[in-house]
C-alpha cells in the first residue's frame, strides 16, 4: 500500500482549496421538435440505418426468417423465442462466426444517435461487438433529447457493463478516410417501434 | 481628452509612417495627443521569451512616460495586450494598474471610446484583412471562429467606413501568421511556412494589400512577400483610415 | 537530442506533405467547429466541464478514495503506481503470475507515457496494439504522432507498404477500405486468442467505482470482453464525481476531437463478467507534482480530445514527432516540462501564443497562458540557452534606457542602409526566407521632433 498512501498524501498536500461543484441545469440545453426525426437524421449521418415499424413482431419475423439462413444468428430479445441458456458463457472463439445479433436497447438519444444497452440486454458482453451485423430495437417513446436526459433515466452501475452505442464500428485512421467496419459490427440497424 | 501615443519600438524605428498615420488620425478625430519622448518598448520581447524578470527597467520607463493620461493608444494589438497583462512597477503600483486599464489598441479606441461612426477616408483597393491573434483572441477585437458567440469585428467595422475599399477575408479567417515574437527566428521554418500559407490565401483573393492592427504580423508577411516578389503590399489599418486617395 | 525547431524544419522539408498534414487536420478542426456551433449551449458546456474538473481537482484525495472503495466493492482489483516504472511492473507481475503470452491493448496514452510496450518487449513480451492507427505505427516501430489519430503523419501509400510487409496485402493497393479490412481480419485473430486486454480509461466515476472507455473502432470492447483478464490504466486525474457528469463530458469529447456527436462506443465498466479478472492501475507519474504547481495544475483537467492539436498552426505544420514526447501538441507542451524540464525545455517555445488552443479546449485549460508561464519557469531554472540569455540581458538593458535605445536604433538603421550585408546574411534566421524591413532615415520620434514640436 506504500504507493497508494504516498500518492494520496501528496495529492492532499498539493490540491487547491475546495471549489464548489457547478450545478448542471438541463432546462437550458438544446431541444428538438421531433426526437425521433433528430435521432434518425443523426444516426444515418454516422452510418447507422433506421427503420420505423408499427410492432416488434415485424422485427421478430425478420429474425425468424434469418435463423434458417445457416449462419449464426442470435437474439436476446425474450419475445423472439427462447434464449440460449449457455449464451452468457460463450467465449470469443465460439462467437467469432456470429453473423447477426438482435438486441433490445433501453433508450435512444436524439442529439447523437446512440442507444443505451445494459449487459442484461446483451446477455453476453461480446455480442454487440463481435457480430458482423447488429440489429437493435427501441421504443419510439424511449428516445430522449440529450445525454443529460439519458443519464437521468439509466443507472450505469445497475449491471456490470453498459454501453452507449452509436452506429457501426468505424475508423478514419488511414488518411482520415472514413471506413465503416473496423473491429465491431459492420452495420448497425435500429428498428424503432411505434407510430 | 488627453491621449498618450505609444509607438512601439520597432514601429518607431522601422515603420514611422504607421506612427504618423496614427497621430494624424487621432488628431483628426479631435484628440489631444502627446507623444512622451522617452518611451521605448513594452517589454514583450523579453517576457515572451521567458525573461519577464528582465522587464523591470523597461516597465519602469513605460510607467514614467505614460502616467497621467486619460488614455494611452498604440497601433499594435500585441504590445497593448502585453501592457494590459503584465506591466508592473513596484515603486509605482497604482500608476501601473491605471495604465493597464487605460491602454487601448487603436481600432478598439476608435470604436469603443471615440465611438466613431464615420471616417472621411478613401482607399480604392482590394484589401485582405489579417486578424492578428493578440488583438483578436487577446483583446477580443473580433469574434473568433473557435467560440460559439455572435460575430463582430471592430477593425472591420472601421474599414467598412472607408470609401472605395473592397475587403476580402482569407479562407481561414483567423489563423496565425507565424510571427510570434522571437518565434520568428527560433522556429524559423514553421514561422515562414505559416506566413507563406497566410499569403497564399490572400494571393488567391487577388488583393492589392494585406492590412491588420499589428505591424509585427505585417512586417513578417512583408518580408516573405518581398522575398518572393509578390505584388501584394502590406499596410497598417491606421494608414488606410488616414488615407485620402 | 534534436529540439522541436530542428525536427519541425526536417518535417517541413517535404512541403507538399506538410500542406497535406495541415489541410487534413484543419479539416478535423472545421468538423469540430461545425459540431460546436450545432449546440447553442456549447460555451455553457465548456464552463460546466471546467467547473466539474476544478471541483474534482480540489477534492481529489476524497474522490480517489471513494472510487477505490467502490471499485473494490464491485470486484475490481485496484493498484496504485507512483511512477511509470511501477505501472509497468504491476502489469508485468500480472502477466507473469498468469503465464500470459497473448496481449491486446487498445489506445492508452498513459501506457505510451510510461513506455509500457518498450518495457514489456525488453522482458520478452509482445503486446498487440489494436487501434488501427496504433497498429500501423507499431508495425513501423514509430510512436503515435497524435493522441486521437496516431498515424495522421502517414499517407495511405505508407500504410499500404507497411501492411504489404507485415500482413502480406497486395503491393500497391492503397485503398483504405481494403487496408482496414486486412487489419480487421488480422486483429480479430488476436482478439479471439488474447489472454489479457489492456485498455485506457476516459473517465472514472467516484460515486460508482466504474470507468468509461470510448472508441470508434470497438477495439477496447473486443479486447476487454474477449480476454479472461482486463487491466485498465488511468492517470489519477481521470476521476469525475458522479455518473451524471458523464453527460457533460461525453457531449464535449467526440465533438471536440473529431466533430462526431459521440464516439461509436462509450463503454461503462463496473464489474468483471463472471470468471473474469478486472484490474485498475491508478497512476501518478508526476501528476501530484503538477497538482502542486499553482500555475499549471489545471492542465490536469485535460480529457485528451486533441482539439488543441488540430487547431494549432504550429502542430499542423511540424507534425507530432517534432514534439519528441508521448503527448504532443499544445497540451503536451504544458504537461511534459513537468515530467522532465530539461529534456522538454524547448516545447513551451514551440508556439506563437496565438491562443487558439485555449479557445477550443472543452475544459477551458488556459493552455497558451501556461505556455507563457512555463517559459518563465524554464528560464528561471536555467534551461534556456546561454546565448539567448545574454542577448535578452543586453536587449532589456538597452530598452530600459531611452537614450541608449535611440542611439542603438539610429545606428542599426544606419548600418542597415550602409552595410546591408551585416544583416542580409546566412547567419540571420530572419533573412533566410524573408527580406529585412526598409530602414528609414528618421524614426517616428525624429519625425515628431521635426514636425510636431
Amino acid at each position: 500500500m506504500e504507493s497508494r498512501d504516498k500518492i494520496l498524501e501528496l495529492i492532499k498536500q498539493n490540491q487547491p482549496e475546495a471549489k464548489s461543484l457547478p450545478a448542471v441545469t438541463i432546462n437550458s440545453v438544446i431541444s428538438f421538435e421531433d426526437n425521433y426525426q433528430q435521432f434518425k437524421t443523426v444516426l444515418e449521418s454516422i452510418g447507422g440505418k433506421v427503420e420505423l415499424v408499427d410492432s416488434i413482431d415485424a422485427v421478430k419475423d425478420i429474425f425468424l426468417a434469418e435463423t434458417s439462413s445457416g449462419k449464426m444468428v442470435i437474439s436476446t430479445i425474450p419475445t423472439f423465442g427462447e434464449i440460449d441458456q449457455k449464451l452468457s458463457s460463450y467465449t470469443a472463439p465460439q462467437l467469432e462466426v456470429l453473423e447477426r445479433a438482435y438486441l433490445q436497447a433501453t433508450l435512444g438519444v436524439a442529439e447523437n444517435g446512440s442507444v443505451w444497452l445494459y449487459e442484461s440486454q446483451m446477455v453476453n458482453r461480446l455480442l454487440p461487438f463481435i457480430c458482423q451485423h447488429l440489429v437493435l430495437v427501441i421504443n419510439k417513446n424511449a428516445i430522449v433529447p440529450t445525454m443529460h436526459h439519458a443519464y437521468q433515466k439509466i443507472d450505469v452501475a445497475r449491471d456490470g457493463f453498459g454501453v452507449f452505442l452509436a452506429g457501426p464500428s468505424k475508423t478514419a485512421d488511414i488518411e482520415q478516410s472514413l471506413v465503416i467496419g473496423a473491429h465491431g459490427a459492420r452495420t448497425t440497424t435500429i428498428f424503432i417501434v411505434g407510430s | 481628452m488627453k491621449v498618450g501615443l505609444f509607438i512601439p519600438c520597432y514601429i518607431d524605428q522601422f515603420y514611422p509612417n504607421v506612427g504618423i498615420a496614427t497621430l494624424q488620425l487621432l488628431e483628426k478625430l479631435g484628440c489631444d495627443v502627446s507623444f512622451p519622448l522617452n518611451q521605448t518598448c513594452c517589454g514583450q520581447p523579453m517576457a515572451n521569451s521567458g525573461y519577464a524578470s528582465y522587464d523591470g527597467g523597461c516597465d519602469k520607463n513605460f510607467v514614467n512616460n505614460f502616467s497621467g493620461f486619460d488614455y494611452i493608444v498604440a497601433p499594435s494589438g500585441s504590445c497593448v495586450l502585453h501592457v494590459k497583462e503584465h506591466l508592473q512597477d513596484d515603486a509605482n503600483k497604482e500608476a501601473a494598474l491605471q495604465i493597464r486599464s487605460n491602454i487601448y489598441e487603436l481600432s478598439e479606441f476608435l470604436t469603443d471610446v471615440l465611438k466613431v461612426k464615420n471616417i472621411a477616408a478613401s482607399f480604392p483597393y482590394k484589401v485582405g484583412f489579417h486578424n492578428s491573434c493578440h488583438g483578436q483572441r487577446g483583446l477580443h477585437l473580433s469574434s473568433m471562429t473557435e467560440t460559439v458567440s455572435p460575430s463582430f469585428s471592430k477593425p472591420l467595422q472601421l474599414l467598412n467606413m472607408v470609401k472605395g475599399i473592397q475587403i476580402m477575408n482569407p479562407k481561414r479567417n483567423d489563423e496565425c501568421c507565424g510571427f510570434g515574437g522571437t518565434f520568428c527566428v527560433f522556429e524559423e521554418a514553421v514561422s515562414v511556412k505559416m506566413g507563406k500559407d497566410r499569403i497564399a490565401e490572400h494571393d488567391a483573393n487577388e488583393v492589392d494589400y494585406i492590412t491588420g492592427v499589428d505591424v509585427s504580423c505585417l512586417m513578417h508577411m512583408e518580408g516573405i512577400l518581398k522575398r518572393n516578389a509578390d505584388k501584394i503590399k502590406t499596410i497598417h489599418i491606421a494608414e488606410i483610415l488616414n488615407s485620402q486617395l | 537530442m534534436k529540439d522541436h525547431a530542428s525536427l519541425a524544419q526536417e518535417f517541413i522539408t517535404d512541403e507538399p506533405r506538410t500542406d497535406w498534414h495541415d489541410e487534413t487536420l484543419w479539416f478535423v478542426r472545421q468538423k469540430r467547429d461545425k459540431a460546436a456551433h450545432g449546440l447553442p449551449e456549447w460555451e455553457q458546456l465548456r464552463e460546466w466541464a471546467s467547473g466539474i474538473k476544478d471541483h474534482t481537482l480540489s477534492n481529489l484525495n476524497t474522490y480517489l478514495t471513494q472510487f477505490e472503495a467502490q471499485a473494490k466493492a464491485n470486484g475490481i482489483q485496484v493498484h496504485w503506481a507512483f511512477d511509470g516504472e511501477e505501472h509497468n511492473r504491476i502489469i508485468y507481475d500480472i502477466i507473469r503470475k498468469n503465464n500470459i503470452e497473448r496481449i491486446v491493448k487498445s489506445k492508452s496514452m498513459l501506457t505510451e507515457e510510461c513506455h509500457l510496450n518498450h518495457f514489456l518487449q525488453s522482458n520478452g513480451i509482445e503486446i498487440v496494439d489494436t487501434d488501427l492507427g496504433e497498429r500501423i505505427v507499431q508495425f513501423r516501430d514509430e510512436a503515435p504522432s497524435h493522441i486521437v489519430l496516431p498515424a495522421i503523419h502517414l499517407k495511405k501509400q505508407d500504410v499500404s507498404e507497411t501492411f504489404h510487409k507485415h500482413l502480406n496485402t497486395e503491393k500497391g493497393n492503397n485503398d483504405p477500405q481494403y487496408l482496414t479490412e486486412a487489419a480487421r481480419i488480422h486483429l480479430r485473430d488476436k482478439f479471439v486468442a488474447s489472454q489479457l486486454a489492456i485498455t485506457g480509461v476516459n473517465f472514472a466515476i467516484a460515486e460508482t467505482g466504474g470507468f468509461v472507455v470510448c472508441t470508434n473502432e470497438g477495439n477496447a470492447d473486443m479486447g476487454a470482453h474477449a480476454a479472461p483478464i482486463h487491466i485498465a490504466c488511468m492517470g489519477f486525474e481521470k476521476i469525475i464525481p458522479k455518473a451524471e457528469h458523464l453527460s457533460v463530458f461525453l457531449r464535449l469529447l467526440a465533438r471536440s476531437a473529431t466533430g462526431q456527436p459521440i464516439t461509436t462506443y462509450s463503454s461503462h465498466f463496473h464489474r468483471p463478467r463472471p470468471g473474469q479478472e478486472m484490474h485498475i492501475v491508478i497512476v501518478d507519474n508526476g501528476r501530484s507534482k503538477q497538482l502542486g504547481r499553482k500555475d499549471f495544475r489545471n492542465s490536469l483537467k485535460c480529457i485528451r480530445c486533441a482539439a488543441c492539436f488540430n487547431t494549432c498552426p504550429v502542430y499542423r505544420r511540424s507534425g507530432g514527432h517534432s514534439y519528441h514526447t508521448a503527448v504532443a501538441g499544445p497540451i503536451g507542451s504544458i504537461l511534459n516540462p513537468n515530467l522532465d524540464m530539461k529534456a522538454n525545455a524547448d516545447l513551451p517555445f514551440a508556439s506563437t501564443l496565438c491562443g487558439s488552443c485555449s479557445n477550443v479546449c472543452p475544459v477551458k485549460i488556459d493552455i497558451h497562458e501556461q505556455l507563457w508561464k512555463w517559459r518563465q519557469v524554464i528560464v528561471a531554472e536555467g534551461y534556456s540557452p546561454k546565448a539567448k540569455t545574454i542577448s535578452m540581458k543586453i536587449m532589456s538593458m538597452v530598452l530600459a534606457r531611452p537614450a541608449v535605445y535611440r542611439f542603438s536604433g539610429m545606428m542599426a538603421r544606419k548600418m542597415m542602409r550602409l552595410v546591408p550585408g551585416l544583416f542580409k546574411n546566412k547567419l540571420n534566421p530572419w533573412y533566410k526566407q524573408r527580406e529585412m524591413p526598409e530602414a528609414p532615415k528618421d524614426s517616428f520620434r525624429e519625425w515628431y521632433l521635426k514636425n510636431k514640436k
